[in-house]
């Protein structure tokens, strides 16, 4: 399984990029959701999340990720999803996830 | 439109539709598997509702358990709640009837605001974006619920999407009715062990009450019931008995000699050696005895027997029906080592108290005759260990007094009595009738 790991891209612009494992479920899902929140509570107002070597999201990921977005816009701060499979950006489209967030190719 | 782009389209819609099944059926899957694994009930609900928001796209969700004595809603797990939202809610009786009556299946909040429940928390759930409630119904007793958010893609919430809701709450149902059962089940198990650690402290006050009153007739032996459970004590721990065997040897030891307060005062108290009539009288105590604690329903088993055969000997000589070694309950052994050792080492109205060398001798001499070797054995361990230090228990010193037990050569007398005994010795007696 891929480790979930995160990394600054630019300090100037705010954005941080969280990177998902091969499998999004109840374990990564709240290594990312902690990630993310830590991110956003040290002021970056732009998460990104990257799904390029992620497979499979399941219900638990689903609700994980809807609760970044929740935190995300309580504080104005954008998520983007970044390269998602076309599995999981049908996922994400079908349960109205990307209305609340940029899907990134 | 076209054949082809119309065959196209509904192809695309089927296809969705068939991911949005395959998609909420992993999840009901998965709901079901973590109910009936046996992980810890607040685990159990967060990842349930996880997989609840998750199969739907549901923004934000809490789970509530319902306490039918405080009639009270509160709350197991909650996602996007807030810190605002009430972690307690309390229900009326009318609350209640009104969700028993609906069952389980989702209640729209904005249309039932005519129940005290919508009424009284209407700006906590508005706050918090709550679009459904699903009471959790099962078996017409009400478990808990189900609050509901927005659904992240904006829809309405589809009868289908309430019918996987249901499906998705009665597991949650069953998992809140087991952690019901189990804490009832724990209550009762709590409840139980409090009467009958009650019930053995009664048991105890009443022993003890019932040894102070048979010392309390015998002038001359007085503590002797006390002594000799408390050397029955000794020797039980010393085989390696466990603590509730050894408790009950101690009583056994308290109540050996009940039967005494049948007997005549004048003979009990004779300060002469009885005649042959009264020893025949005073030899009747150990059935006696057997009669007073056989209806009674002890804790430990066979006090009454310790009573009836406390007199027997592993020879047959013994008393009342003159038994053998093996015939003889072990328990009526234990009590008669520890019977005659008090005898041995108590003042008497007639004599004093034998010295350690001549008890120690008695009892080699008497192993595997009047007491079983492994429990000679055991006192004398008992005893060692005690004199050395090795064991923090003053039975001995407090029973035999320190005058007694810091008399000279008792050590080297004692090891002797030990090492003599243990490796040469028959477990057993053979006799025949």
């Amino acid at each position: 399984m891929t480790e979930v790991s995160s990394q600054v891209l630019s300090d100037s612009q705010g954005t941080a990029t969280v990177f998902a494992g091969d499998y999004l479920n109840k374990l990564s899902g709240e290594r990312i959701e902690r990630e993310c929140r830590a991110k956003l509570n040290a002021g970056y107002r732009e998460i990104i999340v990257d799904f390029s070597g992620t497979e499979l999201v399941n219900s638990i990921g689903i609700s994980i990720l809807m609760g970044v977005i929740d935190a995300a816009s309580g504080i104005g701060a954008k998520v983007v999803f970044a390269e998602p499979n076309p599995m999981t950006t049908e996922l994400f489209d079908m349960l109205g996830l990307t209305r609340h967030v940029e899907i990134r190719a | 439109m076209k054949l082809q782009e119309m065959r196209s389209t509904n192809f695309s819609r089927f296809a969705a539709e068939r991911n949005k099944l395959v998609h909420t059926f992993g999840a009901l899957a998965e709901i079901g598997q973590e109910v009936s694994n046996k992980h810890n009930f607040q685990e159990t609900v967060r990842t349930s509702l996880h997989l609840v928001l998750g199969s739907l796209g549901i923004m934000r969700g809490g789970v509530v358990r319902y306490t039918r004595f405080e009639h009270e809603l509160n709350m197991v797990s909650a996602r996007g709640l807030g810190d605002d939202f009430p972690f307690g809610m309390s229900l009326c009786y009318e609350d209640e009837r009104q969700f028993l009556a609906n069952g389980l299946y989702p209640i729209e909040c904005d249309q039932a605001r005519v129940l005290p429940f919508f009424q009284v928390y209407d700006r906590s759930l508005e706050r918090a974006k709550i679009e459904l409630f699903v009471p959790l119904v099962v078996r017409d007793e009400l478990l808990g619920g189900i609050f509901l958010g927005e659904k992240a893609s904006g829809e309405q919430y589809t009868s289908h999407d309430k019918e996987i809701i249901c499906a998705m709450g009665r597991h949650i149902g069953v998992a809140i009715s087991q952690r019901n059962l189990m804490a009832e089940l724990e209550r009762r198990a709590d409840e139980n062990r409090r009467l009958y650690d009650d019930l053995k402290m009664t048991y105890k006050d009443t022993v003890k009450a019932f040894a102070a009153a048979i010392d309390r007739k015998d002038k001359y032996t007085e503590g002797h019931s006390v002594r000799v459970g408390k050397y029955s004590e000794a020797i039980a721990r010393e085989l390696g008995w466990g603590e509730e065997e050894i408790e009950g040897a101690a009583f056994a030891g308290y109540l050996h000699d009940i039967g005494k307060i049948t007997v005549e005062r004048k003979i009990i108290n004779a300060p002469y050696r009885i005649n042959a009539k009264e020893s025949t009288e005073l030899n009747k105590h150990p059935g006696a005895g057997y009669e007073i604690l056989q209806p009674i329903r002890h804790p430990y088993a066979g006090v009454p027997l310790a009573a009836k055969y406390h007199h027997e000997r592993l020879d047959g000589r013994g008393y009342p029906d003159g038994l053998y070694d093996r015939e003889i309950p072990y328990i009526a052994k234990v009590v008669n080592l520890a019977d005659a050792f008090d005898a041995m080492t108590s003042d008497r109205p007639y004599r004093r108290r034998r010295s350690a060398q001549e008890v120690f001798e008695d009892l080699q001499r008497n192993s595997g005759k009047q007491f079983a070797p492994e429990l000679v054995t055991a006192l004398l361990r008992g005893v060692i260990r005690e004199l050395s230090g090795e064991s923090k228990d003053k039975t001995f010193r407090k029973m035999l007094g320190r005058e007694y037990m810091e008399s000279e050569g008792l050590m080297p007398m004692v090891r002797t009595a030990l090492n003599e005994l243990a490796p040469t010795t028959p477990l057993t007696f053979v006799a025949h009738k």
